[in-house]
């Protein structure tokens, strides 16, 4: 009893789990339900009780309700496709002139406003693309075929290599200084004479209308919800969907929206790049002292110099963290939408990832994160410019950027016109180095992966054996085992003892969704990787993050490498994976904890940091030694940030879960990638989004909302 | 009497739905506790008063008394609920936005608490900053920035950012800001509350200084009486919304018209704070010793020269006219009299 008044909440939390396991326990394996397909699922059989209601066939479910519940929501997707089918093609339908026919043509709105924007996109990829590569499109988008076909010299010739590479440290040198300006000339010249110049350029090109889109969207959208409540309550709850939302599950109805192509591609990463920056403006905005308002108002700002003279930089340091996000997740959808016919490095990677063909995969996915580096960099140190007002300067040095671009133009060009006599029949490569037409080490890294197998065959084989049947396929089988209402009474008890009443609603709200989707097995398996992942992800981040918490050096040296990683798109984490342990669930799992560990190794050393100085004080005069000092004052200090660090482990550990459906694993994620082939693919697809989303969801509310109450015992803020 | 440039015809701030509401039927008689059962706080309570040109106003008041709310209403950063507020005669809240914006950017200017600098700029960038918003092109607003980093003393530093400088020299920052459009009225909430004792000191000294050369208009915001005695025209002390007393430094001193200004002053050293003039007898210019002391003496500083006298003293204006006189015995009741038990 004593023990039950000092720990009441310990108490509780022992008397859910044994509500839990007794319900497991009490709960059979009805005999209608079978393993079916690789043991992944369970269906039922279809000789189940069925009787007529008023005329209507109705299927009895009765016990078997308590192990799984009926998949009520099996109409949803169906219901979503024919609701887009329907506003594409039949909603208010209107009359819009038609520039090739000459004549009016009645067209659904909807459908109308699709082909607009795509079209707007295409042209502004088509821009970029033609500056960098040479084409005729755009001159034919300002004037017509015929005008083409009468001066046939018109065509944009592209720039060559030399001037984009020289172009690229320039404005680096002006941004930052010759590190970063030998970083992007290094980056120019490796994409060059590695032959990955053309699928570079193509993914440089969408990536420069995607980001500075997203960019201003969610600029723009964060602005309106933090000067607006209505706009922020309209947008919250999207936002949090599209947070753990993977990025897999918008493409298909991408697909029906826009059709196939770069243009879907830029529209849907600004559909998963925009939240994060709206959210990030948005955390910006607020955190701003009044003080400094007010300073703008009485230096007699108007509210639109109020905005972007005083807000946006004051907010500065958030609005950059969300550019970040937005570079870092169109590099990510820049792989990802050459499913839906997006042209470049990602296309050339998922090929070669197809083929099976390592090397090629790895030196695209090299090109890809050298990119992704640069342009961050590049994008963080435009934000910290400085201006220099009293260098008394010359006109050369105040040029020195301009003049020397246009010097490398025109020797560009020089250069390039020689090489038309040096390589006389063959590629011109002082103008643009051929896809695989230039260095590759391909083969080089494919023998290494061949000479690893044949080497360590026996022990990867054995690792990867012990792994799958001794940790995985027990621990599968042990979700899957849960009956459904243990499942919903775990989560709606953690809910109520942690947020109370609201916390529970909420996440039975989103338990129920996904238990009666038609995906429930399906959700506990995607669930038992995450958990894996996660585990291990934290253990090793947790770990490493304190570690190199002991030395000022190590952590800001260990924060640097998160900050790399994470620029790298998702994809490429399976590529050295996939060299290692080939096409098995170990590799997807591995790939998983990598990815993870970045933001709990992150979050762990930003949490110990945080603890004030004045505790470490205290703590030494009151003669800790080290490690109590660690136990007893930072841990518990640090832990609620810490437990955001989990939130984002999870999320990050989803992702890559239903990224690894792509090797090949039997969770939601085989389904999303099935319903990008399927052609009523859209609401399965959007629907099985949600329930990841969803997932995703359950436990952010959970950790925030003991995170807040932890912070708010803890009196920090 | 100069022209006066702020005035307040019952000003009232009340926070809180349905606050115009309540306060038009409440007529006036505002009283903060049934305001608050009904979910309304009272910044501002019937607030009037008058600052002549070139005058320095102090408010003074602990924290929640309402004087930086009472400020913000006479800058418009918040709308006051009821009454007028006149600046040069413009009726204030009358002024459409456009108008706003023009007065804050030739009249006024504000110092606040938390110095307010923004973190992108560095120092000349954030005092050229209301010049810019204005529209003057970088090279003037620049040279004219400079000026300001020279007047405040912080030559040599003008390409840090704010995060590089001490606290003191980032509201030497935000004091130029505050003065780079040369603004009549000057607002100054709380600027040295932020700062160490001695480094307040010399900034109150430096102010002062600025104040003898630039001759602004100020209300100026503390929560320190001392600070108030030092620098003010005129004194307002404020409590719970209420203006409780206004009056010059000596007047509250020696005549506190409440309670709970008597506590205020109970502390004060007066011999630091009364000039001869406020103790003198006016009307007794006969029989007088040899001594002769100016009005506008500080009474510490003439004191042990009249306590050896044994005759009346004699009072002198500028032009070396009697106008008083003052009794020694009256130099000890000064200082020690009029205080609780003599402590």
């Amino acid at each position: 009893m004593e023990y039950l008044k000092k720990y009441p909440k310990l108490f509780q939390w022992l008397f859910l789990l044994i509500v839990f396991f007794a319900l497991c326990f009490a709960i059979d394996v009805p005999e209608t339900y079978k393993f079916i397909r690789g043991q992944a699922e369970f269906v039922k059989d279809p000789n189940q009780s069925v009787y007529f209601f008023l005329g209507k066939e109705v299927r009895y479910y009765a016990f078997d309700v308590f192990w799984r519940l009926p998949p009520l929501l099996g109409w949803l997707p169906i219901w979503i496709n024919d609701s887009l089918f329907f506003l594409m093609n039949e909603w208010m339908p209107m009359e819009f002139w038609n520039e090739d026919t000459q004549e009016f043509k009645t067209r659904p709105i909807l459908l109308q406003i699709s082909r607009n924007l795509t079209a707007f996109m295409t042209f502004l990829i088509e821009l970029i693309r033609e500056i960098l590569l040479g084409g005729l499109e755009t001159i034919v988008a300002f004037t017509s075929w015929d005008f083409i076909d009468a001066y046939p010299w018109l065509e944009l010739p592209g720039l060559p290599w030399t001037i984009v590479a020289a172009g690229a440290a320039i404005l680096s040198y002006k941004l930052s200084g010759k590190g970063l300006a030998l970083f992007a000339g290094l980056t120019m010249i490796y994409i060059s004479i590695f032959g990955q110049w053309k699928p570079s350029m193509q993914t440089l090109s969408f990536i420069l209308v995607a980001a500075p889109l997203s960019f201003i969207f969610g600029l723009g959208l964060g602005i309106a919800a933090y000067k607006s409540k209505r706009v922020e309550k309209a947008l919250y709850p999207i936002l949090l969907v599209m947070q753990t939302m993977p990025q897999y599950a918008v493409l298909v109805p991408a697909l029906v929206l826009f059709g196939v192509g770069d243009h879907a591609a830029v529209i849907i990463t600004m559909v998963v790049a925009v939240p994060p920056m709206i959210l990030l403006t948005i955390l910006g905005l607020r955190a701003i002292p009044p003080e400094v308002i007010e300073a703008g108002k009485m230096s007699g700002c108007t509210n639109w110099q109020l905005m972007l003279k005083v807000l946006i930089p004051t907010a500065r340091r958030d609005i950059l963290i969300g550019v970040n996000q937005v570079i870092m997740v169109c590099f990510s959808m820049a792989v990802i939408s050459a499913f839906i016919g997006a042209k470049g490095l990602g296309f050339n990677l998922l090929l070669a990832l197809n083929q099976l063909n390592i090397g090629l995969a790895l030196e695209a996915g090299l090109c890809i994160s050298l990119i992704a580096i640069l342009l961050d960099k590049m994008s963080l140190a435009w934000a910290n410019k400085q201006t220099d007002y009293f260098g008394n300067l010359t006109f050369f040095q105040r040029n020195k950027n301009v003049i020397f671009f246009a010097a490398s133009f025109v020797i560009g060009i020089i250069l390039a016109y020689v090489g038309t006599f040096i390589f006389k029949g063959s590629f011109n490569y002082l103008f643009e180095i051929p896809h695989n037409k230039g260095i590759s080490t391909a083969d080089f890294w494919n023998k290494g992966v061949d000479w690893i197998f044949d080497t360590f065959f026996v022990y990867i084989k054995a690792f990867n054996t012990w792994l799958i049947q001794d940790v995985l396929q027990p621990m599968r089988a042990l979700y899957l085992r849960m009956p459904a209402v243990a499942t919903l009474v775990l989560a709606v008890g953690a809910g109520y003892l942690i947020g109370g009443i609201r916390s529970a609603l909420v996440v039975a709200a989103l338990t129920l969704f996904i238990a009666l989707s038609p995906w429930w097995d399906r959700a506990l398996v995607t669930l038992y990787m995450a958990t894996f992942g996660v585990v291990i992800s934290c253990l090793i981040g947790f770990t490493v993050g304190t570690l190199c918490f002991q030395n000022k050096k190590s952590a800001a040296f260990m924060l640097g490498v998160c900050d790399i990683f994470q620029t790298f798109p998702s994809f490429v984490y399976l590529i050295p994976v996939m060299m290692l342990f080939g096409i098995t669930d170990t590799s997807v799992l591995i790939a998983v904890i990598v990815y993870a560990t970045i933001p709990a190794t992150r979050y762990t050393i930003e949490g110990l940091r945080s603890v004030p100085v004045g505790l470490h004080e205290a703590a030494t005069m009151s003669g800790v030694n080290k490690f109590q000092r660690l136990t007893k004052i930072e841990f518990p200090l640090a832990f609620p940030h810490m437990m955001l660090g989990l939130n984002q482990t999870i999320v990050f550990a989803l992702f890559m879960v239903i990224i690894g459906a792509f090797i090949g694993t039997e969770d939601l994620g085989q389904y999303i990638l099935k319903a990008l082939s399927d052609k009523n693919g859209a609401g399965i697809g959007l629907t099985l989004g949600i329930c990841v989303a969803f997932i995703g969801l359950i436990f952010d509310n959970l950790i925030r909302t003991w995170v807040g109450k932890r912070k708010k015992h803890l009196g920090i803020d | 009497m100069s022209e006066t440039v702020i005035k307040c015809e019952s000003v009232y701030k009340i926070f809180g739905e349905n606050a115009k509401k309540m306060l038009e039927e409440s007529n006036g008689n505002v009283d903060a506790k049934s305001f608050q059962e009904k979910g309304c706080i009272v910044g501002v309570n019937n607030a009037s008063f008058e600052v002549a040109k070139g005058e320095m106003l102090v408010v003074m008041g602990l924290s929640g008394s309402g004087k930086s709310t009472l400020l913000r209403c006479i800058s418009r950063l918040t709308d006051a609920t009821g009454g007028k507020i006149f600046i040069e005669g413009q009726d204030l809240l009358e002024l459409n936005n456009k108008e706003l914006i023009e007065l804050r950017r030739n009249k006024m200017g504000m110092v606040f608490q938390s110095f307010a600098l923004l973190p992108h700029k560095t120092v000349v960038e954030n005092i050229a900053f209301p010049l810019q918003i204005k529209g003057t092109n970088t090279e003037e607003s620049i040279s004219r920035a400079m000026e300001m980093v020279k007047l405040v003393g912080l030559d040599g530093r003008e390409n840090y950012f704010p995060r590089e400088l001490s606290g003191g020299q980032q509201q030497r920052v935000g004091i130029a800001r505050s003065l780079a459009v040369e603004p009549d009225i000057w607002f100054l909430d709380e600027p040295f509350s932020a700062l160490d004792p001695l480094i307040r000191r010399e900034m109150q000294d430096e102010f002062l200084r600025l104040q003898e050369k630039l001759q602004k208009t100020i209300m100026f915001i503390t929560h320190d009486f001392d600070e108030a005695l030092k620098l003010a025209d005129r004194i307002a002390i404020m409590k719970d919304g209420i203006i409780e007393q206004l009056d010059t430094p000596a007047n509250i001193v020696l005549n506190p018209a409440t309670e709970y200004v008597r506590k205020f002053t109970e502390e004060v050293p007066r011999e630091k704070v009364l000039i001869i003039e406020d103790v003198m007898d006016a009307s007794s210019k006969n029989d007088l010793g040899d001594l002769k002391v100016s009005k506008d003496e500080i009474i510490e500083n003439v004191a042990e020269k009249i306590l050896t006298q044994e005759k009346l003293v004699g009072v002198v204006d500028s032009n070396n006219n009697i106008v008083g006189s003052i009794k020694p015995s009256k130099i000890i009741d000064t200082v020690f009299g009029g205080r609780k038990n003599g402590s």
